[in-house]
C-alpha cells in the first residue's frame, strides 16, 4: 500500500524490533475497519471545537434528529472570534456574539464541556488542549482548525479537518481517511545564538516549499528536536502544516512526560503508570521505513523571517530577497506578485524595513517561555516611538502565569500591550487587525495576502526577532543585540 | 442533499494564480455565519474588489472578466492550502462551480471539496497549461469532465488526460452519498471497537 520509494537506515530513536514508524504504531490503533480500494476508519479520541468551524455541524446533527455520540471526547472553547479586550463585556459585534452563543447554546444542548470566555481554561484550542493535559502521546486529536498538528508534538496523530468531517466525528466519533506517506526530518546538531524553534521550522518550510509535505506525515527527530523543550516542539509541529503536512509528530520522551504530569487532566495514580508503560513504546522502530527522509543541521540556520505571502518565502535575516534570476521560470509571476503586496523588491536586504505592528500571539507562539523570552529581553528597554506592540496570550492560564510572574509589568514599562487571550491578529477575524499597508512583525503562523487585515502586510519571525523589531521599529538581526 | 456527479461539460474560468490560499478564497471576517449559505458573494472577495468595495471591482480580476464564465475553475498548483475552513469549498460551490482543475491541490482543501460534491480534479502540469492556452485563445472554450471515464477532455483540441480519484469517493460522487451515511451505518462496528479498544 506505501509507497517506499525511499529508504534510509538513519536511527534517531531508540532501537527496537518490528519496523514500525511512530506514526503507523498509533495509526493501526485507530483502525476500526479498511474499506476495499478506499480509506480507512479512523477512530477518534479526543475531538476540539470552537465556535467558527462547528456550528454547522452541530446543525447537521440537529437535522438529522441525533445528538453527539460520545459528548465526553469533545472540549469547545471561543478563541477564533472573541475580542481580545474587555472580555467581561458583551461581545459588541453582533455576528461574532451570534456565533459565540450558538456554541454556548449547541454544548449545552448535547452535553459538551465548553471553556468559553471568562473561563479560567479558556483560550486558544490548540494552547489549551496540551496545558490542561487533554492531549497525550498515542492518542488522534482533531479539531476542525488546521493547525491541530500542533498536539502531535506529544507524539499524537493530530490534524485539522473541515465542518463535515466535524460532524463525523460528532456522529460516529470516525473519520474516513487514507493513510498518508511518511517523512521523517531530522535536525541535529546545537543552534545558534539567537535561533528559536520557529527559526527551525521556518528555515524547514523555506527548504522544502509551502506544499513540499503535502500528502505526508512528518516526524521531527533528531537532537536538536530532543533538545527542545515541550512548548518549542509544538511551535515545529504546529506550523508542519504550513508545508502542506497532513500531520507533524513528534516520539514522547521524558520531557513530553514531565510536562504532562499533573496537568488537570493527565492521568493519575496507577493509571499514570499503565500509561506511562504505553507511552515508552511510541517511537519509530530502527528499521522503520519512510518514504522520504531529509537531514538538516542545526547549525545552518539563522534567525529567519519571511518576505513574501507564504511561509515558505523565508531567508535568513541577514540575507537577501531572491532577485529575478534566483527564481524558477513558472515561479515567476507568484513571486512578483507577492512581492508587489508587499511592497518589497526582489534583490532588496530584508533588515532594516521599517515596521508598524508587533504581533506577539497565536497557537505558534503566545505560550508562557514565549512571553518569557520576549519580556527578558526587552527589559529595561523601549519600544521605538511609531510602533504598536500587541500582546496576545494563548489563554487565561498563560495570562495568568506572566502576571504571576511580573511579566505585565516588565512588557507594560516597555511600552507593550497585554491584550486578553484568543486567535486575534493572527488571522484579523476579530477587530485586532492591521491596516491596510502596513508593516507588521508577527509570530503567528500565516502571511497570506489579507491574513491580518485586507492589504495588511506580514513578516513571520520569532518571538524574539519580533521583540527587537519591536525596539528598534526595524526588521533586525536580534544576534547583534545578544551579548 | 447534494447531487450526484457525473459528467460536466463547460465554459473555463482560468485563475492563473499559484498557492491560492484559503484566506484568499474566502477571508476570515466573512466566516461569522452559523450556516452553509451564500458565501459565494464573498468569493474571492479581496482580489475581487477595491478596498473592500463592490461597487469598485477590480477590473483584472478574472471573477469580474464577463468573457469568462462556466461550472469550471481552473487555477495553478498547490490549491486550497492554508486554513482547514470548509468555507473555502461552500462559497466555491455556491458561485455556482462543480470542478475545481489544479495540478496539485492541499491536503485539507480536497477533502472538504469532495465532502461538498465540488469535484477536485488533479492534472499533470502539461495539461494545465494546455488548458490555460486554450482559454486563452478562445475563451469560449469547453472542458468535458468524465467521473466514470475519470477523463478530462479539451473539446475544442480533442486533447485529453486520465485523472485519479479515489474508488470510494468516485462511488460516493456517483451515487450522491456521503461519509456520514457510511460511518452511520456501521455505528455498531464503531461500539464494538470502542469496547475492544478499552479492554
Ligand atoms: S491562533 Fe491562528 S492559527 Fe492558531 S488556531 Fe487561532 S486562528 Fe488558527
Amino acid at each position: 500500500m506505501m509507497d517506499t520509494t525511499k529508504h534510509s537506515n538513519y536511527n534517531s530513536t531508540p532501537s527496537g524490533a518490528g519496523g514500525h514508524s511512530l506514526f503507523e504504531k498509533i495509526w493501526d490503533k485507530h483502525i476500526v475497519q479498511t474499506i476495499e480500494d478506499g480509506p480507512s476508519v479512523l477512530y477518534i479520541d479526543k475531538h476540539l471545537i470552537h465556535e467558527v468551524t462547528s456550528p454547522q455541524a452541530f446543525t447537521g446533527l440537529n437535522k438529522r434528529g441525533i445528538k453527539v455520540f460520545r459528548p465526553k471526547q469533545i472540549v469547545a472553547t471561543a478563541d477564533h472570534n472573541v475580542p481580545t479586550l474587555n472580555q467581561h463585556l458583551p461581545i459588541k459585534e453582533a455576528l461574532s456574539r451570534l456565533q459565540v452563543e450558538a456554541l454556548i447554546k449547541n454544548c449545552a444542548e448535547h452535553g459538551i464541556e465548553l471553556y468559553g470566555l471568562g473561563h479560567p481554561y479558556q483560550g486558544i484550542v490548540h494552547v489549551i488542549g496540551p496545558e490542561l493535559g487533554i492531549t497525550q502521546p498515542g492518542l488522534t486529536v482533531v479539531c476542525g482548525d488546521s493547525h491541530t498538528s500542533t498536539h502531535g508534538a506529544f507524539g499524537a496523530i493530530a490534524f485539522g479537518i473541515g465542518t463535515s468531517e466535524v460532524e463525523m466525528v460528532m456522529t460516529t466519533q470516525c473519520l474516513l481517511q487514507s493513510k498518508p506517506k511518511l517523512m521523517r526530518i531530522n535536525v541535529d546538531g546545537e543552534l545558534n545564538k539567537g535561533v528559536v524553534s520557529k527559526d527551525i521550522i521556518l528555515y524547514i518550510i523555506s527548504l522544502i516549499s509551502a506544499s513540499g509535505a503535502t500528502g505526508y506525515a512528518v516526524e521531527f527527530a533528531g537532537s536538536t528536536i530532543r533538545n527542545l523543550s515541550m512548548e518549542a516542539r509544538m511551535t515545529i509541529c504546529n506550523m508542519s502544516i504550513e508545508m502542506g503536512a497532513r500531520c507533524g509528530l513528534i516520539a514522547p520522551d521524558e520531557t513530553t512526560f514531565n510536562y504532562i504530569k499533573g496537568r488537570k487532566f493527565a492521568p493519575q495514580a496507577d493509571e499514570w503508570n499503565k500509561k506511562l508503560t504505553e507511552w515508552k513504546t511510541l517511537f519509530s522502530d530502527a528499521d522503520a521505513i519512510f518514504d522520504k527522509e531529509i537531514f538538516i543541521d542545526a547549525a545552518a540556520i539563522e534567525p529567519m523571517i519571511t518576505y513574501g505571502t507564504n511561509p515558505g518565502m523565508g531567508i535568513g535575516v541577514s540575507k537577501h530577497i531572491p532577485s529575478l534570476n534566483e527564481i524558477d521560470a513558472k515561479e515567476k509571476n507568484s513571486f512578483e506578485k507577492s512581492l508587489h503586496y508587499m511592497g518589497l523588491q526582489a534583490g532588496e536586504h530584508i533588515k532594516g524595513k521599517k515596521i508598524d505592528y508587533v504581533f506577539i500571539g497565536s497557537c505558534t507562539n503566545s505560550r508562557i517561555e514565549d512571553l518569557r523570552m520576549v519580556a527578558s529581553f526587552v527589559k529595561g528597554k523601549k519600544k521605538a516611538n511609531d510602533v504598536e506592540v500587541w500582546i496576545v496570550p494563548g489563554s487565561k492560564q498563560v495570562e495568568a502565569q506572566a502576571k504571576q510572574e511580573g511579566l505585565d509589568k516588565i512588557l507594560e514599562a516597555a511600552g507593550f500591550m497585554l491584550r486578553q487571550p484568543g486567535c486575534s491578529a493572527c488571522l484579523g477575524m476579530n477587530e485586532d487587525k492591521i491596516p491596510a499597508g502596513k508593516y507588521c512583525i508577527s509570530t503567528s503562523n500565516r502571511n497570506f495576502e489579507g491574513r491580518q487585515g485586507p492589504n495588511a502586510r506580514t513578516f513571520l519571525a520569532s518571538p524574539l526577532s519580533a521583540a527587537v523589531a519591536a525596539i528598534t521599529g526595524k526588521v533586525s538581526d536580534v544576534r547583534e543585540f545578544l551579548n | 442533499m447534494s447531487k450526484a456527479i457525473n459528467i460536466i461539460t463547460s465554459t473555463i474560468v482560468p485563475l492563473h494564480n499559484e498557492n491560492v490560499d484559503t484566506d484568499q478564497i474566502i477571508p476570515a471576517r466573512f466566516l461569522k455565519a452559523t450556516s452553509r449559505d451564500g458565501f459565494g458573494k464573498n468569493l474571492f472577495r479581496d482580489w475581487r474588489y477595491e478596498n473592500d468595495d463592490e461597487t469598485k471591482p477590480k477590473k483584472d480580476f478574472v471573477l469580474n472578466n464577463p468573457i469568462y464564465s462556466g461550472k469550471i475553475l481552473v487555477a495553478g498548483k498547490n490549491f486550497g492550502c492554508g486554513s482547514s475552513r470548509e468555507h473555502a469549498a461552500w462559497a466555491i460551490k455556491d458561485a455556482g462551480f462543480d470542478v475545481v482543475v489544479s495540478s496539485f491541490f492541499a491536503d485539507i482543501f480536497k477533502n472538504n471539496a469532495l465532502n461538498n460534491f465540488l469535484l477536485p480534479v488533479v492534472v499533470s502540469d502539461e495539461f494545465l497549461q494546455k488548458i490555460f492556452a486554450a482559454v486563452e485563445k478562445d475563451s469560449a472554450a469547453q472542458l468535458e469532465i468524465n467521473l466514470k471515464e475519470q477523463s478530462i477532455k479539451l473539446l475544442a483540441g480533442g486533447e485529453q488526460e486520465i485523472f485519479e480519484i479515489n474508488h470510494y469517493k468516485k462511488t460516493c460522487l456517483l451515487n450522491g452519498y456521503d461519509d456520514i451515511d457510511y460511518l452511520l451505518s456501521i455505528k455498531d462496528k464503531i461500539e464494538a471497537f470502542e469496547i475492544s479498544m478499552n479492554s
